[in-house]
C-alpha cells in the first residue's frame, strides 16, 4: 500500500517537475531575447527585474501582483474547471465581460453594496457560459465555436450598453471610461482591510483571499463530491456517464454554466477591487485575464490548488516586466517569457512522460536490488 | 542446430512496478509453422510479444533471428527484420482509405509525388494472392472490423514481412469472419510465412495451429505439439488446474415474469428502417435467456432500448410489473436492472479513473459511499478491494490502477463485479465472456447460473453458439430486427440455429 501511494505521489511530482521545467526553459529563452534586444542591460536591468517581478518596488509592487493575481486565478479555474470536465472554456474572456458589466452595472446604477456586485458578476459570467453549454448539450455544437463568437458578442453588447453614443450613464465621457467606483460607488468597492496600506497601493483587496479560498472549494469539489464524480466522468467519457445513469446534458450545461461563474466572479474581483474602469471604445481586444486564464489553467496542469501558483507567477513576472525601463526594453518582454512559458506548458506532457520514465527507471534499480531477497523467501 | 528457428526469444525477463510480466521465458519459432502463445488475461503474452516488437525492452535474455542474435529497439528495427504485427486494437487512420492505410510509412514517391498506382497494384496482387477481398478505395471508418482487419494484415504483407504476429485476432470477429481468418492463416504457411498466434480460444488453436507454448503468470509452462495434445491438456496447462467446458446446471424453475418486452421498436442509427420492428418477449425469474444472432441483427438496438440507452419509438417495456418505457438509465438501474455492455471502452468503463472509482459508478450515489455529496473514500476503496478479491480482478496497483493500463480480460472482470454485485433483480449481459480466457470464462459462466439459480432473470445476448447452447434455458434467435425462433437447448442443435441465424428459416406464429 505504501508503494501505492508512493507512485500516486510520483505522478503528481512528476507534473510539478514537468511545469517547472517549462518555466525554467521559458526564462531561459527569455534571457536570450533580452540579450538580444539589448546585450548590455540584459541581466541587471532586463532579467533580474522581471525574477524579481514585484519585489523590485516592495511593497508596492507585491501589492500590485496580488491585485492581478486575484481575477487571473478565477479565469484560470474557469478554464481548469472546464478542461477537468472534458470541455475547452475558450470564452472565460467574454464570461469576464459580462462579470464586469454585471458588477459596474449594480455598482454605478443601482448602488448596491459590494458583495451584492459581486454576486451579479458571478451571475452574469454563469449566464454567458451557460448558452454554449445547452448548444453543446443539446444540438452537439463545439463549445469551442460557440465561446469564441460569445467573446464576441459579449463585448460588442457590453461596449454598446455602456457606452450608448456617448450618453450612458454608466459612462464618464472625460476619461472615456466607466466612472471610477472609488468616486462615485464607494459602498461597491472590496473591503481592503488594511491591504492597501500595507502595499502603498489603492486596489489591493481581499480580493486574494476570496479567490484563494473559491480555488480550494473547487478542488474539494471537484476531487471529493459525487458532483465532481459526475463530471469529470462525463468529461473523460460521455458514454460511460450515460450508462451509469449521469445526466450528461446536465453535466455539460452545469460544467459550462460553472465556469463561467467563475470568471464573472473574477471580473468581480478586479473591477470592485477599483484595478481598473470599463473602456467601452476598446472594441478590437477582448479582456487579456481571459486568455491568459488559459495559460494559467495550461501551467497548473489544470489543478484547481496549482492554478493559484502558476497565476501569482505569471502576475509576478508580468508585474516585473513593467519594472523594466522603457529606454532599454519594452514592457511586453514580460509577455514574451510567459508566452514562451506557456508554449512549452503544451510540451508540458512530454516532459512529465520524460520526467516519470526518470523516476521509474530509479524505481527499476530499486525492484532489481530487491530481487535477490526473493529466492530466499521462496526457500523458506 | 539441426532446427531451422527464424525467431529465439531466450530467457526473456521484463520487469514493470511492482509486475513481473514475463519471467525467463524462451520461445523458438519454426520456419512455416503457426505457433499458438496461450495463456490466461494478464499472463504475459502481450507484453512477450511487445518485447519481440521492440516496444519495450527486456531486462534479461536475447532474441535471434536466423540464429543471429539482433536487438530490437522499436516497431522500426522489428519491421526491418521482417516481424509484423496486427494488434488488438487497430491502429489505422479511421478518415484514410485502405489504400492510404496500407501504404503509409512506406510510400512509393518519386521526386516527392506519391506513387499510388504502384501501391495499388501490389496491393491488389496481394489480395488475390492470399483471398483478401478488400476495397482499396473504402474508407476504413466505412468498412466492417473484420475487413479492418484485412487491411492491418495486408499491412504486413506490403511490407514483405516474414513473421506475423496476430494479437488475439478473433476476439472481435463474427464466427464466420473466424473461418475465413483460419483460412487466411492456412494459406500464409503455405507461402513459408511463419505466425505468432496470441490467443486464449482452444478450438482456435486445435484447429490452425502446429506449435503452442503456454504461459501462466508470466513463466513460461512448455511448448507442445497440437498434434499430441488436447483441449483439456492445454487448458490444464494454462490455468494450473481441469476446466469444465460445460457448465454444471440443474433444469431452471422459471417464476414469476421479470422483464415483458411488447413489440419494441427501436430505430437504426446506420441505416432508415428500424434495427428492432416489433420484438416481444418475456424473461422470467430464475431463467437464462438467449438471444442469438449474428451481429447486427439488432440484438445491441434491443439492449440499448431495454436499458434506456437508446429511445424506443414502439412498444412497451414492463419490469416487474411496471412501465418502465419512458423511465431513466438511473431509474431503470435502481429498481434492479444490471447492465454488462456489449462494449466495455465505450460504455463499460471510465478508462481514465482509477479501478476503484470504476468499481462503483453504478452506485457511488448510494448512502454507503457518500455522505452529503461528499464521497467515503474508505468505504469505496473497501468495497473496490472486496470485488477485486473476491472476483479476482488482476491490476498492477490494485484499487488504485488507472483502468486504461488493464488488461481486457480484467477490465471485462471488473465490470462483472460491478454488475453482479449489485444483486439485480435482471443481469442483462452482452456478450459477457468477450476476450476472456477459458478460466474466467467458466468462472463467469458459474457466476451467471448462481444468478439464475438464486432466483434472478437473466437475458444474454452472445454471438458464440458454444456459449449459448451452454448456458442458456430458452434460446430465442434474432434475426433482421425480428426474433425468428424460439429453441430448447435441450432439444435443438447448432446447425438447426446457424439455418434461423442466416435467415434461411424462420419459425410461424413466435412474434
Amino acid at each position: 500500500m505504501a508503494k501505492n501511494n508512493f507512485l500516486g505521489l510520483r505522478q503528481k511530482s512528476s507534473g510539478i517537475l514537468a511545469s517547472l521545467l517549462c518555466i525554467l526553459i521559458g526564462l531561459a529563452i527569455g534571457l536570450v531575447a533580452l540579450f538580444i534586444i539589448n546585450f548590455q542591460h540584459a541581466w541587471g536591468d532586463g532579467f533580474i527585474r522581471i525574477i524579481q517581478g514585484g519585489f523590485y518596488d516592495f511593497p508596492y509592487g507585491v501589492g500590485k501582483t496580488l491585485t492581478s493575481a486575484a481575477p487571473l486565478i478565477m479565469t484560470g479555474l474557469s478554464v481548469a474547471f472546464a478542461f477537468k470536465t472534458g470541455l475547452f472554456n475558450i470564452g472565460a474572456a467574454g464570461q469576464y465581460t459580462l462579470g464586469a458589466f454585471g458588477a459596474l452595472y449594480c455598482a454605478l446604477m443601482l448602488g448596491l453594496p459590494w458583495y451584492l456586485c459581486l454576486l451579479a458578476a458571478t451571475l452574469f459570467g454563469a449566464v454567458w457560459g451557460a448558452i454554449p453549454g445547452i448548444f453543446k448539450a443539446y444540438l452537439n455544437i463545439n463549445e469551442v465555436i460557440t465561446s469564441i463568437m460569445f467573446n464576441w458578442i459579449g463585448l460588442y453588447l457590453v461596449n454598446e450598453i455602456v457606452y450608448a453614443r456617448g450618453t450612458g450613464a454608466m459612462y464618464d465621457a472625460h476619461n472615456t471610461r466607466t466612472w471610477k467606483l472609488a468616486t462615485n460607488a464607494p459602498q461597491a468597492l472590496i473591503p481592503s482591510c488594511g491591504m492597501s496600506e500595507l502595499f502603498h497601493t489603492n486596489n489591493t483587496t481581499i480580493a486574494i483571499f476570496l479567490a484563494i479560498v473559491v480555488a480550494i472549494v473547487v478542488w474539494v469539489v471537484l476531487d471529493k463530491t459525487t458532483f465532481g464524480y459526475e463530471l469529470k466522468a462525463v468529461g473523460l467519457n460521455k458514454n460511460a456517464a450515460k450508462y451509469a445513469g449521469i445526466n450528461e446534458k446536465k453535466n455539460i450545461i452545469l460544467s459550462m454554466t460553472i465556469a463561467g461563474a467563475l470568471a464573472g466572479f473574477g471580473a468581480g474581483l478586479f473591477y470592485l477591487s477599483g484595478g481598473g474602469e470599463w473602456n467601452p471604445l476598446n472594441s478590437t481586444s477582448l479582456p487579456a485575464m481571459g486568455f491568459n486564464g488559459i495559460a494559467t489553467a495550461l501551467l497548473a496542469g489544470s489543478h484547481p490548488i496549482g492554478t493559484i501558483f502558476s497565476s501569482l507567477f505569471i502576475s509576478h513576472i508580468t508585474v516585473g516586466g513593467s519594472f523594466l525601463p522603457t529606454k532599454y526594453f519594452p514592457t511586453e518582454i514580460a509577455d514574451l517569457i510567459s508566452g514562451i512559458i506557456i508554449y512549452l506548458c503544451a510540451f508540458s506532457m512530454l516532459f512529465r512522460g520524460r520526467i516519470e520514465k526518470l523516476l521509474l527507471r530509479d524505481q527499476d534499480k530499486t525492484n532489481v536490488n530487491a530481487e535477490p531477497a526473493k529466492p530466499k523467501k521462496e526457500g523458506v | 542446430m539441426a532446427e531451422d528457428f527464424v525467431i529465439e526469444m531466450q530467457h526473456i525477463t521484463k520487469e514493470f512496478p511492482g509486475i513481473k510480466a514475463n519471467d525467463d521465458i524462451t520461445l523458438q519459432l519454426r520456419r512455416g509453422e503457426v505457433h499458438a502463445l496461450l495463456g490466461e488475461n494478464g499472463a504475459g503474452k502481450s507484453t512477450l510479444m511487445s518485447v519481440l516488437f521492440g516496444l519495450y525492452q527486456p531486462e534479461k535474455g536475447i532474441i535471434k533471428k536466423d540464429g543471429k542474435e539482433v536487438r530490437i529497439k522499436d516497431p522500426n528495427d522489428a519491421n526491418d527484420l521482417g516481424i509484423g504485427m496486427v494488434h488488438q486494437h487497430f491502429k489505422l487512420v479511421e478518415c484514410f482509405s485502405v489504400l492510404d492505410n496500407i501504404m503509409l510509412g512506406v510510400e512509393p514517391c518519386k521526386g516527392g509525388f506519391l506513387q499510388k498506382d504502384v501501391a495499388r497494384k501490389k496491393v491488389v496482387a496481394l489480395s488475390e494472392k492470399y483471398g483478401l477481398r478488400v476495397d482499396p478505395d473504402a474508407l476504413v471508418s466505412e468498412i466492417s472490423v473484420g475487413m479492418q482487419q484485412r487491411v492491418e494484415i495486408l499491412k504486413m504483407l506490403y511490407r514483405d514481412n516474414e513473421i506475423l504476429i496476430f494479437d488475439e485476432p478473433t476476439a472481435v470477429l463474427t464466427p464466420q469472419e473466424i473461418e475465413e481468418l483460419m483460412e487466411i492463416m492456412r494459406g500464409f504457411k503455405k507461402e513459408g510465412k511463419s505466425i505468432l498466434f496470441i490467443t486464449h480460444k482452444l478450438n482456435e488453436i486445435m484447429e490452425v495451429a502446429d506449435r503452442c507454448t503456454v504461459l501462466r503468470k508470466g513463466k513460461g509452462i512448455g511448448t507442445v505439439n497440437i498434434a499430441d495434445t488436447t483441449k483439456e491438456e492445454l487448458s490444464r496447462m494454462m490455468v494450473g488446474r481441469d476446466v469444465q467446458f460445460e457448465v454444471e446446471k440443474v433444469p431452471a424453475k422459471p417464476g414469476e415474469v421479470v422483464l415483458d418486452i411488447q413489440d419494441m421498436v427501436v430505430p437504426s442509427k446506420v441505416h432508415k428502417n428500424n434495427a428492432v420492428k416489433g420484438v416481444s418477449f418475456q424473461v422470467r425469474q430464475g431463467e437464462i435467456v438467449c438471444l442469438a444472432g449474428i451481429e447486427g441483427n439488432g440484438q445491441t438496438e434491443l439492449i440499448y432500448g431495454l436499458t434506456g440507452l437508446e429511445k424506443i419509438t414502439g412498444g412497451k417495456v414492463l419490469f416487474q410489473g411496471k412501465d418502465i418505457t419512458h423511465a431513466t438509465i438511473r431509474e431503470r438501474s435502481k429498481s434492479g436492472m444490471s447492465h454488462i455492455p456489449e462494449d466495455r471502452h465505450k460504455h463499460g468503463l471510465v478508462l481514465d479513473y482509477t479501478l476503484e472509482k470504476n468499481m462503483v459508478l453504478q452506485r457511488y450515489w448510494e448512502p454507503e459511499f457518500q455522505h452529503n455529496g461528499f464521497i467515503r473514500r474508505d468505504a469505496v476503496r473497501r468495497y473496490s478491494d472486496r470485488l477485486i478479491r473476491e472476483y479476482d480482478v488482476r491490476s498492477s496497483q490494485g484499487s488504485e490502477t488507472i483502468v486504461r493500463g488493464m488488461s481486457g480480460g480484467n477490465q471485462q472482470k471488473a465490470i462483472i463485479a460491478r454488475e453482479i454485485d449489485r444483486d439485480p433483480k435482471l443481469l442483462v449481459a452482452v456478450q459477457p465472456t468477450r476476450g476472456l480466457d477459458v478460466g474466467a470464462i467458466e468462472n463467469v459462466h458459474k457466476q451467471i447460473v448462481a444468478q439464475r439459480d438464486a432466483g434472478k432473470a437473466v437475458l444474454l445476448v452472445s454471438l458464440e453458439l458454444d456459449e449459448v447452447m451452454n448456458l442458456s434455458d430458452r434460446i430465442l434467435v434474432m434475426y433482421e430486427g425480428e426474433i425468428v425462433g424460439e429453441f430448447d437447448p435441450r432439444t435443438t442443435t447448432v446447425q438447426e440455429l446457424g439455418l434461423y441465424m442466416a435467415g434461411a428459416k424462420k419459425q410461424q406464429g413466435v412474434q
